[in-house]
């Protein structure tokens, strides 16, 4: 592996995008994803892979890394999203830092995440930071207001300043099998992004079989997605490591086949440090350690960098930590 | 190692299971493991002692000792004492010590997990995640089978003392496989463990100890190939259950000939891995790491032979060679680890050897790149791509990390090849549609068969082969069968019936009759030209029957091998042609009725009773036909193992020489009404009334070649029959006393053998003479599992 900064810690962008392909609907329709054997994996993982002490406090800090601090509220104030912001900046404690040898200014999280009318405040807040700050669009959560409307939210964003937009697919494309117009609005959403890298949220809880995750995951690809991430948090079932299992493998397919990398984001549900581990192990199994690093891959959570801070205090300490020793977002 | 460092490479680190509390464990023990004998562990004085190393980095971990035959007897001798009373205590009382067993072994798990993978070098995530609580789970199930014997199998009882010899890949996995099911069924046993692994039955001595089981239910004796030779022939032994190598079971099956002893044997397999072009082939790919990995590929049910669909093959190899440069090997401990340590340096040796010289006849072989560790006995997991069936990789098994592979263009073809094998292990079926995994997962040779997954295993599936794979199955109800017999077993001994003497007159005016042989649905000259008369008990010349030999049979064999198609007809049609034949045979009760009082000199109403049971035999058997069910098994998945009786296939049957008819007939419509194709050898001294069956089989639509008869000498045909590779079963119910001889001849392709072992069935008793073991014996039971889920 050739790490693409000196700090692997931090967000590179290095490599080319994504620009996407003519849509093979052969190569799609071929794919496959066998729900009991994926399953299978996936429970066995956990169990083949152990990581602990000194090893583990540095997975720990690449999972703080990758995260996409996320709030998407009804309730966000630009003040709620300046306090989470500063969180990203110094996601750990500097003490527990020091203790590690590692330098706390080079300890961020991967992005912000919030809605449109927050970007400004967070643009504002992470400025210098290099932190940069994700939108989601396209009427999040269900993604069916006005196409037009949709489109016009990605270009008010980007030019408020995020870097990056998560828009959320027409699940009804995926459900009737109309992938021609799943490519098409892909395309489109993409095109709209323009320098801003876009994250294809495929709402994974709501797309019925692995098959259709799958072959949504395929078509956003080929449409030009620079990532794909599994759901908004707001279906009733979230990332789960099957459902990522099946997505990665289409993200090594396309790689391959096209020598484009595609970055995955599970996201919603992930709370424990010791999840985060086995998500960065599922990583590194199928995709390998190029995919370790945030521009590749992210978690979309809220509540996973507090159990992670607990965790290292304790590999520091050797004591079990409290919430309210570390700092709130 | 720096956090900075880590972070740049990304590694796992280690993570090293303690080896604290097992090495604690042997040190209690002064590294000197003894025989557990009637209750207690004993190291007797004077008896050589056997090395037990640590394979992955030599250590020696505790002296074992050589049982020798004084030992052995002393253990056979407890058994037999302890037998009656354990099985008098009945299922329940007896399910009560197999659920403190399991509930023993889930204490204890991480201990028995750590010290079966410092003894064997398999992965420690292995011992603990899969071994050790699937041995717990069997003594649940069996700790159940026991509880509901009585009630569920009231005309059943235990074999006896039960000597049992279990190989090094599942050290205690295979001892809970054996000793399970046969304690649950009220037998004792004397287990042999394997000279590589016996620390772990050591532990489960104690183990047996704290449950308070009663002395001498279990023993186990250690040490060398010579302790299992001795064990397996002991007199005191009334069944032998053995998990080996095909090459050691067969030399069982010869030596314990004619002992009257049962036998169940489970032995290697090269077992195919099927990935079609609709596969997931991703999780195809992972599967393989399950397949022929796990352990080492030191599993007799590893999926050893790859086929893949010509048109995926390119990207799958592609997938697969990816997938294996992930594997990680090294220390057996590591929690992180895939694959460990070959079990022994013989093993090692073993594998290399047959690889390198495997190559030599070609195959590009792609091995893991990861490093060795630099002691210890590791082998690098091994594909070897364009390897044919021609090829010594494609038939021999490695019993290593190495698999061997091919492309197939049509279903068809991967069954052909998945069967153009010696074994009949386990197979593996992969396609995302459901017509083609149902269709072919029937078709392939072999006990088990895994749809979309592979090397699945639970306490309520029947594991066990076909061919030289052997028989006999271990889990599920099929599995106890292994471990009881009939209370209506026949004791009384069968004395030899000869042909009556008589002298050959002139055939005069009469037309001449004189049957041949029937073959491939025609009536055949035998080949040697010879014919036997058969004279009335007043010696008179009854008619002339021909003198079938070896060649005969190898013609009725090929006619039955090419009437295969009617294991595939189906029970409904099977039903009818039984039905028919009865009613053939009943329009002519009277003329069936007359030859055998002509020969045997029953008189008349015996004669009419023997008839009118052949029908009634008919009619119940047809009755069966449809009604012999497999069952779906529920196994700990989402998902169902169906177990599914099908034909043994060729079965051979010499017929018992007394009740010509009813004998022929009850033992032949069994194995019609599950399918099996039959070679015949009627009664010796009374075949006319088997000639005569011939215009009752043409005229009851029966397709040639399902049966075929050829009266000869037993002793001329019995050897060839038992020896023939085409034959699945060979069954014997003469009265020449030729059990032994055909046990013997059997261990050729290991066929099953089913043999009356000199004692006398009434064919008149229904209790004996027909009903479900008849049924048993005409069928194999393949266990598909099949997860499903969207």
């Amino acid at each position: 592996m050739t790490p693409s900064n000196s700090n692997p810690l931090v967000n590179s962008h290095s490599l080319e995008r994504n620009p996407g392909m003519d849509l093979d609907l052969d190569w799609a329709l071929s794919v496959q994803a066998n729900t009991s054997a994926i399953e299978r994996r996936c429970k066995t993982l956990p169990g083949r892979r152990s990581i602990k002490k000194i090893n583990q406090a540095a997975w720990l800090l690449k999972a703080i890394s990758c995260i996409d601090l996320t709030t998407l509220s009804g309730d966000d104030t630009k003040e709620r999203v300046r306090r989470l912001c500063r969180k990203g900046k110094f996601p750990v404690r500097s003490d527990i830092l020091n203790q590690m040898e590692i330098e706390p200014e080079t300890v961020r999280v991967g992005a912000i995440c919030v809605y449109h009318e927050m970007v400004e405040a967070a643009v504002s807040a992470l400025e210098g930071s290099g932190i940069p700050v994700a939108a989601v669009s396209t009427g999040f959560p269900a993604g069916l207001s006005p196409y037009s409307l949709r489109l016009a939210e990605i270009s008010e964003s980007v030019q408020a300043g995020a870097q990056e937009i998560d828009i959320v697919i027409s699940r009804r494309h995926v459900l009737t099998q109309n992938w021609q117009a799943l490519y098409d609005e892909m395309k489109a959403f993409r095109e709209a992004c323009g320098d801003a890298h876009v994250k294809a949220i495929l709402a994974t809880g709501e797309l019925g079989t692995l098959r259709n995750v799958a072959r949504a995951s395929m078509i956003c690809m080929m449409a030009g997605a620079d990532f794909i991430k599994t759901s908004t948090g707001k279906e009733s079932v979230n990332a789960t490591l099957p459902i990522s299992l099946t997505m990665i493998r289409q993200i090594r397919d396309y790689h391959e086949k096209t020598g484009y990398h595609v970055g995955y984001k599970p996201a919603g549900g992930i709370s424990k440090a010791k999840d985060s581990l086995i998500y960065l192990s599922l990583i590194k199994e199928e995709l390998g350690d190029r995919w370790l690093q945030p521009d590749l891959f992210r978690f979309g959570a809220s509540s996973l960098l507090g159990d992670i801070e607990r965790q290292l205090e304790h590999f520091v300490t050797g004591h079990y930590s409290a919430n309210h020793r570390h700092a709130m977002g | 190692m720096k956090v900075k460092e880590i972070l740049e490479t990304m590694d796992y680190g280690k993570a090293p299971e303690s080896a604290e509390q097992a090495m604690e464990w042997i040190a209690k023990h002064s590294k000197k493991m003894g025989l557990y004998i009637n209750g207690s562990i004993e190291c007797p004085g004077g008896r050589d002692s056997l090395e037990s190393r640590n394979p992955a980095n030599g250590e020696i971990l505790a002296q074992l000792c050589q049982a020798n035959s004084e030992d052995i007897d002393r253990a056979v001798e407890a058994a037999r004492k302890a037998q009656p009373k354990w099985e008098g205590l009945g299922g329940p009382a007896r399910a009560k010590y197999l659920y403190a067993l399991a509930r023993l072994v889930q204490k204890h798990s991480r201990l028995l997990a750590v010290l079966e993978t410092l003894d064997n070098g398999k992965p420690i995530r292995e011992s603990r995640d899969i071994d050790v609580p699937l041995v717990a789970r069997h003594f649940y199930y069996h700790a159940g089978a026991a509880q509901l014997m009585e009630k569920e199998m009231p005309d059943q009882r235990a074999l006896g003392v039960v000597g049992q010899v279990i190989p090094w890949n599942f050290p205690l996995l295979m001892l809970a496989w054996k000793i399970a099911p046969a304690i649950a069924m009220g037998n004792t046993v004397v287990l042999k463990p394997a000279e590589y692994t016996s620390l772990s039955a050591i532990l489960f001595a104690e183990i047996c100890h704290e449950a308070g089981l009663p002395n001498g239910v279990v023993n186990l004796v250690t040490g060398d190939g010579r302790v299992g030779e001795i064990l397996v022939t002991h007199e005191g032994i009334d069944k032998v259950a053995f998990t080996g190598s095909t090459e050691v079971g067969r030399k069982i099956r010869q030596a314990i000939a004619g002992q009257e002893k049962e036998l169940t044997l489970e032995l290697g397999g090269k077992s195919p891995y099927i990935v079609f072009d609709d596969a997931d082939l991703d999780s195809a790919v992972e599967g393989l790491v399950d397949a022929i990995w796990f352990n080492q590929g030191q599993v007799c049910c590893a999926g050893s032979r790859l086929f893949v669909q010509e048109g995926v093959a390119e990207t799958f190899h592609r997938k697969l060679r990816a997938r294996m440069d992930k594997l990680r090997i090294g220390d057996p401990m590591d929690k992180s680890i895939d694959v460990g340590a070959i079990v022994d340096p013989s093993q090692l040796e073993s594998i290399t050897r047959i690889v390198e010289d495997g190559l030599k006849e070609g195959g590009v072989r792609h091995t893991c790149p990861a490093d060795l560790p630099e002691v210890g006995c590791f082998y690098p997991p091994t594909l070897i791509t364009e390897v044919d069936p021609a090829c010594q990789l494609m038939q021999d098994e490695i019993f290593g990390p190495v698999l061997v592979g091919t492309t197939f263009r049509t279903p068809a073809e991967a069954v052909a090849l998945a069967n153009n094998t010696r074994y009949g292990l386990a197979a593996s079926i992969w396609t995302e549609n459901i017509n083609l995994a149902l269709d072919i997962a029937p078709k392939v040779i072999c006990g088990v068969a895994w749809i979309n997954s592979t090397n699945q295993f639970d306490a309520a599936a029947g594991f066990g082969g076909r061919r030289e794979s052997g028989f006999g199955r271990e889990g599920g109800r099929e599995g106890l069968f292994a471990y009881i017999r009939s209370k209506n077993t026949p004791t009384h001994e069968l004395a030899e019936i000869k042909a009556l003497p008589g002298k050959s007159e002139p055939v005069g005016t009469e037309i001449d009759r004189t049957a041949k042989l029937f073959i491939g649905g025609k009536q055949a000259r035998p080949d040697s030209g010879y014919s036997t008369p058969v004279f009335s008990t007043e010696g008179k010349l009854l008619a002339q029957v021909g003198q079938g030999n070896r060649k005969d049979i190898r013609n009725a064999v090929e006619a039955a091998t090419g009437a295969k198609g009617w294991g595939k007809s189906t029970a409904h049609l099977r039903a009818q042609i039984l039905y028919y034949l009865g009613e053939n045979l009943s329009a002519r009760k009277n003329e069936f009725a007359d030859r055998i009082d002509s020969m045997t000199g029953c008189g008349q109403d015996k004669a009419k009773l023997e008839v009118n049971s052949s029908i009634d035999r008919l009619f119940t058997y047809a009755a069966w036909a449809d009604k012999y069910d497999g069952a779906a098994h529920g196994v700990p998945i989402r998902g169902v193992a169906l177990a599914m009786n099908e034909p043994v296939g060729v079965i051979g049957i010499i017929c018992p020489d007394e009740s010509p008819l009813l004998g022929l007939i009850s033992v032949l419509a069994p194995a019609l009404a599950m399918g099996n194709t039959c070679v015949v050898v009627p009664s010796e001294p009374f075949p006319l009334s088997a000639t005569d069956l011939y215009q009752v089989f043409e005229t009851s639509d029966l397709p040639a070649g399902v049966v075929n008869l050829v009266t000869a000498r037993h002793s001329d045909v019995a050897e060839t029959l038992a020896g023939h590779m085409e034959i699945d079963a060979q069954w014997y119910f003469g009265s020449g006393g030729l059990s032994s001889l055909i046990e013997k001849a059997s261990a050729g392709n290991l066929k099953r053998t089913w043999v009356n072992q000199g004692k006398s069935i009434d064919w008149n008793d229904s209790q004996q003479a027909e009903g479900k073991m008849f049924l048993r014996q005409a069928t194999e039971v393949k266990n598909i599992w099949i997860p499903y889920g969207e």
